[in-house]
């Protein structure tokens, strides 16, 4: 991917700078920490891991290139734009806030998200929304297998397809794929679109800044089966 | 009927024709909870070689024998300083009902140890009550969020227990009730099944990120622990410290669990004698020992069980079941209840099922308010009390100032099955059988 570090910074004027070139990832962090700095332009990234980990404060941050795991991991009301790609684990147990990757995803892309809305322009990689626990997720391309695995609560929509197992021993995260699955996990079926849905996705497609038409995609959900234990389900697993 | 002059079958003895039997009716399997009760190597077949000619021993009650330990200091600006070296291991508000866990966070209090979280978050009576509380990294990451990490004052990342290294939780719907469910945001009621497998990492290479990203969360400042179930050990523990752990937690498969399929707890793992020397020879070569702290767990009982894990290496024991015990689990008050469950006071297991007479392993509310927080904690600070003591009557007999100073050769043991295991000699012999690894 072309390196997107000229662009004009689209932050405010009181942007702090960091060069991750000669500044430690430890004194970025340090620094969002402190509640003082509104905004912050990351410079030279260079896939580097763990940036803008543990937001805390509603920092906005513009990431200039790629990023390694756990971008803005456990993000709690920062505003995190990566403008690249990332690694795994992005925006992993967000609490709150929002995280944009203007390229793809690695594996476990918002895993165990609590809340917030993580948007990825392009494709994500497996395990999506792992474990998803409020987060909201929208994927502009595809996502890879396994994904939604045990996903318990939040919206996953994705733009592109979805691969193997989707949503296997789901709970009670609300899956949209628009185009192919193809197959879904265990427990995981497909369900009507009602209104309720279709305004759901609307809105979710509309605060991602996508202007697909909500009639297009498919909805998913747990059939509930797994919830108990029970013999009969033993070839299920 | 008398049975003195039928033959049993030793394979298809009466407790393996009444498990198929169960089998047979039932269709699932057997979930219980406590740990291994099959009989294994275990501290009682040590002993201490006390001070006579060739040693000299500590005057118990003039000589001062130290217990303190400080866990975590290899990178965290703020490690645990804690006055004694047993600690409360990781159980889950949801496994515990909110009073004991309360109870767990005063009795660690009063005696300067920390309490751990579990699988489930950390509940503010736990965090109000516990001056060193561990917050449990678990894969299904229930109840983990950023304020409570912050609240931490250490980290726990679990890859597993000891009752059941390579599994998953479990906690059946009778116990998720509904301050359960919000926390671990399932529906009310449902069986649990908690995954095995960290979510966004797989290996010591990732586990080194993942403990990188934990660090940077925190600033640097709190503790990193990896807790693993003992297997292979040696290995494990080499490689938790080449990804950075502050402290390894090394859980025997005598350690407990509040449910587990009975065919995990006694058939998965290593028994806690066996874990300890594997995992400080992985210490020792990475020159590490005494840097990296060893917490260990899995059937410590007595203060000797804390004297002997210390002698082997072990920086810090950790205790659950005796825990419990010592809140009132299995007391013979509960004798009546206990047989109306099917059960009988000392034999006491099914924690699955949250019906808890002693109001531990429970969510119902009647239950539960059958323990007193504060009575609970000062139970369980009189528990630790004793085995401090104990362990320091055992050092001072040994000729040693501080606990931390016991060393294998302080040990020998009773069975060869022990020696070999705890790898000190047969008593009376120099005798070490086997080769280590």
């Amino acid at each position: 991917m072309e390196p997107l570090t000229t662009e004009p910074v689209t932050t405010q004027p009181l942007t702090t700078r960091i060069d991750l070139d000669t500044s430690p990832v430890r004194d970025l962090n340090a620094k969002l920490h402190t509640g003082s700095v509104e905004a912050c332009e990351v410079l030279n990234p260079q896939g580097k891991h763990a940036l803008a980990v543990g937001l805390r404060h509603p920092v906005t941050v513009d990431v200039r290139g790629h990023a390694g795991y756990y971008c803005a991991g456990m993000n709690d009301g920062g505003t995190v734009t990566v403008h690249g790609s990332v690694g795994v684990g992005v925006a992993e147990n967000m609490m709150s806030g929002t995280v944009r990757v203007k390229g793809d995803a690695s594996q476990s892309a918002g895993a165990t998200g609590r809340g917030g809305l993580l948007v990825i322009e392009g494709s994500a990689s497996m395990r999506c929304g792992i474990s998803m626990k409020g987060i909201d997720i929208v994927v502009g391309g595809d996502i890879g297998p396994m994904s939604a695995f045990m996903a318990q609560a939040g919206r996953l929509v994705v733009c592109g397809d979805a691969g193997e197992a989707l949503g296997d021993s789901i709970y009670e995260a609300h899956l949209y794929v628009r185009g192919s699955v193809a197959s879904l996990g265990a427990d995981c079926v497909e369900k009507p679109m009602h209104d309720e849905h279709r305004a759901e996705l609307a809105e979710l497609l509309s605060a991602a800044g996508f202007d697909h038409d909500p009639a297009e995609f498919h909805r998913y959900g747990s059939a509930r089966t797994l919830y108990h234990f029970a013999a009969a389900n033993s070839a299920a697993y | 009927m008398t049975t003195e002059h039928l033959r049993e079958s030793a394979t298809f003895d009466r407790a393996a024709i009444a498990a198929i039997q169960r089998a047979a009716e039932t269709g699932v399997y057997d979930i219980r909870g406590w740990g291994a009760k099959r009989p294994l190597p275990h501290f009682d077949d040590l002993l201490f070689l006390g001070a006579s000619m060739s040693r000299y021993p500590l005057e118990g009650y003039r000589e001062k024998c130290g217990t303190d330990v400080v866990l975590g200091d290899r990178n965290a600006a703020f490690p645990l300083h804690l006055d004694i070296p047993v600690t409360i291991a990781g159980m889950s508000f949801g496994a515990l009902s909110a009073q004991a866990k309360e109870a767990l966070g005063r009795g660690a209090s009063e005696v300067g140890t920390s309490t751990t979280t579990g699988d489930g978050g950390m509940t503010p009576e736990e965090r109000g009550q516990s001056k060193h509380l561990v917050y449990q990294y678990l894969p299904s990451r229930y109840g983990m969020n950023l304020e409570d990490l912050l609240k931490a004052d250490a980290i726990e990342i679990v890859l597993g227990q000891g009752a059941k290294p390579g599994g998953g939780g479990m906690l059946l719907g009778q116990k998720i009730s509904d301050r359960v469910a919000g926390m671990r945001t399932l529906p009310p009621g449902i069986d649990q099944r908690s995954a095995c497998r960290h979510p966004d990492w797989t290996g010591p290479d990732d586990l080194a990120i993942k403990i990188l990203e934990l660090r940077e969360i925190t600033d640097w400042e709190k503790p990193v622990y990896v807790k693993v179930g003992a297997t292979r050990t040696y290995y494990d523990v080499k490689l938790a410290v080449a990804a950075g752990a502050d402290v390894v937690v090394v859980d025997g498969m005598q350690g407990g669990t509040a449910a587990t399929q009975d065919v995990f707890i006694e058939h998965v793992g290593i028994p806690t004698l066996a874990a300890i020397p594997q995992a400080v020879q992985a210490l020792q070569e990475l020159g590490l020992h005494r840097k990296v702290q060893l917490i260990v767990s899995g059937g410590i009982r007595t203060g000797a069980d804390v004297a002997k894990a210390m002698a082997l290496g072990a920086d810090a024991v950790a205790i659950g079941t005796a825990a419990l015990i010592a809140l009132g689990d299995n007391h013979p008050r509960y004798a009546g209840e206990y047989e109306q469950l099917g059960s009988a006071a000392g034999f006491y297991d099914d924690f699955q099922d949250g019906r808890d007479p002693a109001g531990i392993t429970t969510q119902d509310p009647e239950l539960a308010a059958r323990l007193d927080p504060v009575e609970g904690g000062r139970r369980i600070a009189n528990y630790l009390r004793v085995l401090t003591m104990e362990a320091q009557t055992l050092a001072r007999a040994c000729g040693k100032a501080h606990l931390r100073h016991l060393e294998p050769e302080d040990l020998v043991a009773l069975t060869i099955e022990a020696a070999a295991m705890a790898r000190v000699p047969l008593a009376g012999t120099s005798w070490i059988p086997g080769g280590g690894l």
